[in-house]
């Protein structure tokens, strides 16, 4: 019924081409980003903004970069976390050495400076791959963190080694430091990923994104028909490591306010694998998806006992959420080992034959 | 699997809506509310579980006896960070919801986090002897709260010890003293200070970071060995300790010239090394053990009750102490705010002022049972440190003693430097310093 497509024709090559060619995605898209950006804003309170809707973007984005290269490019990388810290770290040198910079250039720099770091460590794809590519993304992560954990000069010789956003405006509202309200920076948030999921989505479906499935597939075959692999991963590689670059900045800039290397370790990169893996490989709506679940549902579990009146004692609490959350992940990928974006489509192929669906 | 999918869609919508509408509890009504971020799982649970223990039981203690605060009921709730900083965060601004007046963020990493949001939010920071030290300068930093001591006076104070045991500060001249430390921002904190105390009175220092966790030190005992120091002084934090002290073991360190700061002297520090942790040392600001009145009222009031958080047995231990402590600062800074505003329950702007005008005597501490068991403390507004001196215990191998006298910090090195350290830090964060004297 809603998805029902009679009478929407394609006459021609742009229209059979778009991005969302049924109308109803087309629409339900756009409203649903209207919305996002109209309604929380709006009606959410700091909570809501703070501790669960602005980590949620800033995930979504570290797991779009990482879903190009590890979903679309099939690049095993466990060096997220290290990237993401590159971005961090960059941001944080740009922003207190060039105060008059505008904040949204600083975080493209630093994900420029990321996209640089993750080309040198992506130099290795060439001859190694999937478990062996891992290990080597891994020595990333831990050489990543270590060097900025010691070398002062990174965090402005302060003694105590933290990173501490410092407060900027952008047309004229803060959004960034200790005043800024939650609404900003959640708009700030929102406008980036928006705008680089838009960006992700025509690059996988362009000529690059063919090239880094091909190669995915099977790197030999892409070889043949004229793919050059060591370009094709590097970009992968520097495309990825910019799109984390950038949600590392916007990890201490627009959520945390102040960090520590302890932040990007090893936990983080893991996580946005999982976001990965459970919203699904090779989609940026999965992305999305992925990232909802991490967040949300630990959240849901910790107050569920509350909401039906059953106070548990909070260690016990975490014990259980951990093991449910476990086995929720557990589960998911059984039933469905390609991530909640197949999910998805399988409930709008079954509503483009509804009510009768086979 | 088709029929599974159906409702794990439903379940999963369900958790999105819900999940974070669930944080969103209407605030609370009769009664002092603080939030209490615990961690009792995860890696440090060994030391968040006897803090957490001491907090609830003499909040129990005031609420059963008293009423509460002068017959104001405290109100607390927990939250599980397990130490980390996300998680503390995401704590901080579900329980902010409720009107808290003071937080115990109990990890520097999450006080860093809350300290920005400190001014902005109207909550009090209370980080009793840890966070950032240069917050102790109340010019700058008005809503936070370091008192009764510091991380530099912690460090001052320990080489003030080290230089008795020589025989004179003078003595330490040419010794080699070894800093080994988290590497973290709390385990850098002591760092600029040792570095300018080296300098003073020229000992040789060595600093030597230990990564997170901290079960891995091989390459920094092997440093040890080869440096043969004649003094040590460790700021680790849960299973960095006792790995250290068995390491130290190993490498045959003299263990009485081994001294741990206040987060590395603890019961689950010493035990594991068993008979050969024997004569370690550490810092604190509290006596252990349970020889004082305000424990058998908690036994009497609380655990006789059945209203224990803990076991009764683990009563008295480094840890479960120093939640006691902190629980009774905060208690009679709210206590002093009521002096001047009523007892009723207060604004977090009040109990602000409480915490800046706290004057704990000694003869307070003797009505409430801990005579001994704490120094008296007075707070100001330029120093929201207090006068910061530091005891040392030392492990006998079945529980720690009290060695030493108060030992006081090197106020005139500590103090010129944090406060040029908080001009730093406050104008990261934008901040004005005020002017106190127009606060009388």
């Amino acid at each position: 019924m809603i998805y029902r497509e009679t009478g929407q024709f394609k006459s021609s090559y742009a229209s059979d081409q778009a991005i969302f060619p049924i109308v109803q995605d087309r629409v339900l898209v756009l409203l649903g980003v209207a919305a996002a950006f109209v309604v929380p804003p709006l009606m959410a309170n700091d909570y809501w903004l703070q501790a669960v809707l602005i980590p949620l973007l800033i995930y979504a984005l570290a797991a779009i970069g990482l879903n190009l290269l590890t979903g679309y490019a099939g690049q095993v990388s466990l060096g997220t976390g290290g990237f993401m810290a590159v971005g961090a770290y960059s941001a944080f040198k740009f922003a207190t050495s060039f105060p008059q910079l505008n904040i949204v250039v600083v975080f493209l720099l630093s994900g420029l400076i990321a996209a640089g770091v993750g080309l040198v460590f992506g130099v290795p794809s060439l001859r190694i791959k999937g478990f062996y590519l891992a290990v080597a993304t891994l020595a990333a992560q831990f050489f990543l963190v270590w060097l900025f954990n010691k070398v002062p000069w990174f965090v402005n010789y302060a003694a105590s080694g933290t990173i501490t956003a410092p407060a900027r405006t952008l047309l004229g509202v803060m959004v960034t430091g200790p005043q800024a309200s939650a609404e900003a920076r959640y708009v700030v948030a929102l406008g980036l990923v928006a705008v680089f999921a838009l960006v992700a989505k025509n690059l996988v479906r362009g000529r690059v994104g063919r090239s880094w499935m091909a190669i995915r597939d099977r790197d030999i075959a892409a070889e043949i028909i004229g793919v050059r692999p060591l370009r094709t991963k590097l970009l992968a590689f520097g495309i990825s490591s910019f799109y984390c670059g950038v949600a590392g900045a916007e990890f201490v800039f627009l959520y945390l306010g102040s960090a520590e290397t302890l932040a990007f370790d090893i936990n983080l990169s893991f996580l946005v694998l999982f976001m990965v893996i459970i919203g699904g490989l090779g989609s940026v709506l999965g992305s999305f998806l992925g990232a909802g679940f991490i967040v949300l549902v630990p959240i849901f579990l910790t107050n569920a006992p509350h909401l039906v009146g059953l106070p548990l004692p909070v260690a016990l609490q975490k014990q259980i959420e951990l093991m449910v959350f476990g086995a929720l992940i557990v589960f998911f990928l059984i039933v469905e080992p390609n991530g909640l974006a197949r999910l998805w489509q399988i409930a709008k192929e079954k509503l483009r034959l509804w009510p009768f669906p086979h | 699997m088709k029929r599974v999918r159906v409702p794990m869609i439903g379940l999963l919508a369900l958790a999105v809506v819900l999940g974070p509408l669930t944080g969103v509890v209407s605030a609370q009504s009769q009664g002092i509310f603080i939030p209490l971020l615990v961690y009792r799982t995860g890696p440090y649970a060994p030391s968040g579980i006897p803090i957490a223990n001491g907090f609830v039981d003499y909040f129990s203690l005031l609420n059963e006896r008293d009423g509460g605060v002068n017959g104001v009921k405290i109100i607390w709730e927990e939250c599980e960070t397990q130490y980390d900083t996300k998680q503390g965060v995401e704590c901080y601004e579900r329980l902010k919801g409720k009107g808290p007046v003071l937080v115990n963020p109990y990890s520097t990493g999450i006080t860093y986090q809350l300290i920005p949001k400190a001014p902005v939010d109207k909550v009090v920071v209370f980080s009793m002897g840890y966070g950032m030290t240069a917050a102790a300068d109340g010019r700058w930093f008005p809503w936070v709260f370091s008192f009764p001591t510091t991380y530099w006076s912690q460090a001052s104070a320990v080489i003030r010890y080290m230089g008795q045991q020589e025989g004179g500060l003078e003595k330490l001249k040419g010794k080699k003293i070894v800093h080994i430390f988290h590497n973290s921002p709390y385990g850098k904190e002591a760092n600029p200070t040792l570095e300018d105390l080296a300098r003073k009175y020229g000992f040789e220092l060595t600093l030597l970071a230990v990564d997170h966790p901290g079960q891995e030190q091989k390459a920094t005992w092997l440093q040890v060995r080869r440096l043969n120091p004649d003094w040590i002084f460790m700021s680790g934090w849960g299973v960095m300790n006792q790995v250290a002290v068995k390491e130290a073991v190993a490498t045959g360190i003299k263990m009485d010239r081994f001294i741990g700061n206040w987060w590395s002297a603890s019961e689950a520090d010493v035990v594991p090394a068993g008979e050969a942790a024997k004569g370690y040392k550490g810092a604190t600001f509290h006596a252990p053990g349970t020889n004082f009145k305000v424990f058998q009222e908690i036994v009497k009031h609380v655990y006789d009750k059945g209203k224990g958080a803990g076991k009764k047995e683990e009563m008295g231990a480094a840890l479960y102490n120093r939640g006691i402590v902190n629980a009774m600062l905060s208690a009679e800074a709210i206590r002093t705010a009521m002096a001047k505003y009523g007892n009723k329950a207060l604004t977090s702007e009040q109990v602000r002022w409480g915490f800046e005008n706290l004057n704990l005597t000694e003869q307070r501490l003797d009505q409430m049972g801990m005579k001994g068991f704490t120094h008296p403390i007075k707070v100001t507004c330029e120093d929201h440190e207090g006068n910061g001196p530091v005891l040392i215990q030392q492990w006998d191998g079945k529980k720690w003693s009290i060695v030493s006298d108060w030992i006081a910090p090197m106020r005139e090195v500590v103090r010129p430097k944090l406060e040029a350290a908080a001009v730093e830090e406050g104008k990261k964060l934008s901040y004005t310093q005020r002017d106190c004297a127009k606060e009388k």
